[in-house]
């Protein structure tokens, strides 16, 4: 019974960090900044074309570098599975170690390697050929933020594909499936929680990142977290920045719920029915 | 067809120096059930998966019916294996696991159906179409993965420990289902396991294996009355093994007395070790027996007495279904047939 006393400084935390948030959110996005009653007017203001525009381009990023991420993620997950413990450590701590790095600092490492006189650029035109834009790209953005986020999709997968027992590999071998057949139809099936939980980690922090797109794209790449920073820092309090802001944030979250619904019913399907 | 299935030749298998397979040489005939039987580590895994073909063998060949298999890959071979842990897919629900095999041989859909509700029915287990395989006991997944096994039609269905997870009364039940099966669809079965007991209800052949070496090929009748050495016997229910020396033919020496045996053929005082199955020896009384000792401990084990006996410095196992009293004395006394004789193991 007393247990339930080591809950308190969860709940404290939980209360104080997680809860009071986002109720100062929702507070700010439904009320008027100089009266502080509730409105729809910062929701109306949020839905404004423009805004929608951005965010269509930040779900349309997110979900290439998603895209990308799973497309080279998966097999490197699959191979490093594949390896003998040791050699599979090492392999994973190169995709981790850049994790340990600040993810500004990374994200700068990469501004040196795709400027205009930067290092692609030097071997580029030492080949004899034209110089290359890449700085300021949705290309160099996507770029980043594949980057930043390959090892969250790389980790999920490679946990279920490792801890998957091998009597499950022998048994479709056994039965007759070839390599390929064996990995379409139960490597693959099997592994499924762990690609739904990688599109999650790389897809919802991908939709809402600021800095890549402001380092690596420019000003002509605006995110909707380039636009939420906006209102809240440039445009600020007292010309009801936050509020259009909190609002923006309510959108975006309701978006980011509505994928994760999606993906959490695609899983259950993935796990009960056949794949067949 | 041949009268051998499958034909092990000089088979031995290394892992990084260590040999856990050494010069096997085995045939199993067709329809009979085959045991692997030994204590952990002695290779009748190792045996079984590289029959399957999940391993290689570093040396020697593996043949069914006359041909060639060794550098077969498992997806192309006849032969199916119920794994221990049974392996069944969780992505897939029973039906979808017993049809896993006839839907990669593209059958059509009215043959897998007719051949999964067969095998179903086989293991008792019609109705469970639809079950998803975690919903299912640990028998009842055995029985899955029995079905999803013989769902392909396997010359050869290889059992390692498939029983190993399943409380005793659950054991028992399945030992004879599997052999009945076993009867009805008329095919070879090779089982693995360590249990000498489940070895010598179900088999018809067992292979008594120790560190990667045969030890004996026999029935279960003959390799439990006739262990053909220390190691076997200990291993094949319980045996009271003492040191004794050949005196002649027909004549042994041990405990300091002298018995008539039937066994023949050693050298004159070659150094042996006698074999006594405790169920063998029966209690007199003290001045009757060639030997006495006294009882040290009495435990009722069901159908009989288990009783420790000092003799001497040593102590025998009797398995009676008479009780005698705790500190008593009585006296041993056992048919020259019970005697076994064993050359000494060289490896003991």
């Amino acid at each position: 019974m007393k247990r339930k006393y080591y809950a308190i400084p969860y709940t404290v935390w939980m209360l104080v960090l997680i809860v009071a948030p986002m109720l100062l959110i929702l507070y700010y996005a439904f009320t008027g900044q100089a009266d502080g009653v509730f409105t729809l007017e910062n929701i109306r203001a949020a839905l404004d074309p423009l805004y929608l525009k951005v965010l269509g381009r930040s779900v349309w990023l997110a979900l290439i570098a998603t895209v990308i991420c799973f497309a080279l993620g998966y097999p490197i997950a699959y191979i490093l599975s594949r390896m003998s413990g040791r050699k599979a450590a090492i392999l994973s701590m190169l995709f981790i170690v850049p994790m340990w790095m600040n993810f500004l600092l990374r994200t700068y490492a990469w501004m040196t390697l795709l400027d205009t006189n930067g290092l692609i650029n030097q071997l580029v035109t030492s080949l004899g050929m034209k110089r290359l834009q890449l700085m300021n790209t949705q290309g160099a953005v996507v770029v980043g933020m594949v980057y930043n986020y390959l090892p969250f999709m790389i980790l999920p997968i490679y946990n279920i594909l490792q801890k998957m027992p091998r009597s499950n590999i022998e048994a479709a071998q056994d039965l007759g499936a070839n390599g390929f057949q064996v990995f379409t139809r139960v490597v693959f099936p099997l592994s499924l929680p762990g690609v739904i939980s990688g599109i999650t980690m790389v897809f919802v922090p991908t939709i809402t990142t600021f800095a890549i797109s402001r380092l690596l794209g420019g000003s002509q790449f605006m995110l909707y977290g380039d636009l939420i920073e906006t209102q809240f820092i440039s445009i600020g309090q007292a010309n009801g920045g936050w509020n259009v802001g909190a609002a923006l944030s309510c959108i975006m979250m309701v978006l980011v719920l509505l994928c994760m619904a999606v993906t959490n019913r695609f899983d259950k399907g993935g796990e009960g029915g056949t794949l067949l | 067809m041949a009268e051998h299935l499958i034909d092990l030749v000089g088979v031995s298998k290394e892992y990084d120096g260590e040999l856990a397979l050494s010069n096997i040489d085995l045939y199993i005939r067709n329809g009979e059930f085959l045991t692997l039987l030994g204590p952990s580590g002695c290779g009748k895994t190792t045996m079984l998966r590289i029959i399957a073909g999940f391993e290689k063998a570093t040396s020697g060949k593996v043949l069914i019916d006359g041909k060639d298999i060794t550098d077969v890959p498992a997806h192309k071979r006849n032969v199916n294996t119920v794994f221990q842990k049974y392996g069944l897919f969780q992505n897939m629900n029973v039906y979808d696991n017993v049809a896993f095999g006839p839907k990669i041989k593209k059958l059509s859909r009215d043959v897998i159906d007719k051949k999964v509700r067969e095998m179903l029915e086989l293991v008792e287990l019609s109705g469970y179409e639809k079950r998803s395989v975690e919903q299912l006991s640990g028998g009842q997944q055995q029985r899955v993965a029995i079905a999803r096994a013989l769902a392909n039609e396997p010359e050869v269905l290889l059992l390692d420990e498939p029983l190993g997870a399943l409380d005793l009364k659950l054991r028992k039940e399945m030992q004879i289902e599997l052999k009945r099966m076993q009867q009805q669809l008329g095919i070879t079965f090779i089982y693995v396991t360590h249990d000498q007991e489940e070895a010598l209800t179900m088999s018809d052949t067992i292979v008594v294996m120790r560190k990667g070496v045969i030890q004996q090929i026999g029935t279960p009748v003959d390799i439990y009355n006739e262990p053909k050495n220390a190691f076997v016997a200990d291993f094949i229910g319980e045996s009271n093994i003492l040191p004794g020396v050949m005196i002649e033919d027909y004549f042994v020496s041990f405990l300091g007395k002298n018995f008539n045996c039937v066994d023949k053929g050693f050298a004159p005082s070659e150094p042996v070790d006698v074999v006594i199955r405790p169920e063998d020896i029966k209690l007199i009384a003290p001045e009757d027996g060639t030997l006495s000792g006294v009882v040290k401990s009495v435990v009722f084990m069901g159908v009989h007495y288990e009783m420790q006996v000092q003799v001497g410095d040593d102590t025998f196992l009797v398995h009676s279904t008479t009780r005698a009293e705790e500190g008593s004395e009585v006296g041993l006394s056992f048919f020259p047939d019970d005697i076994h004789i064993m050359r000494k193991d060289v490896q003991a």
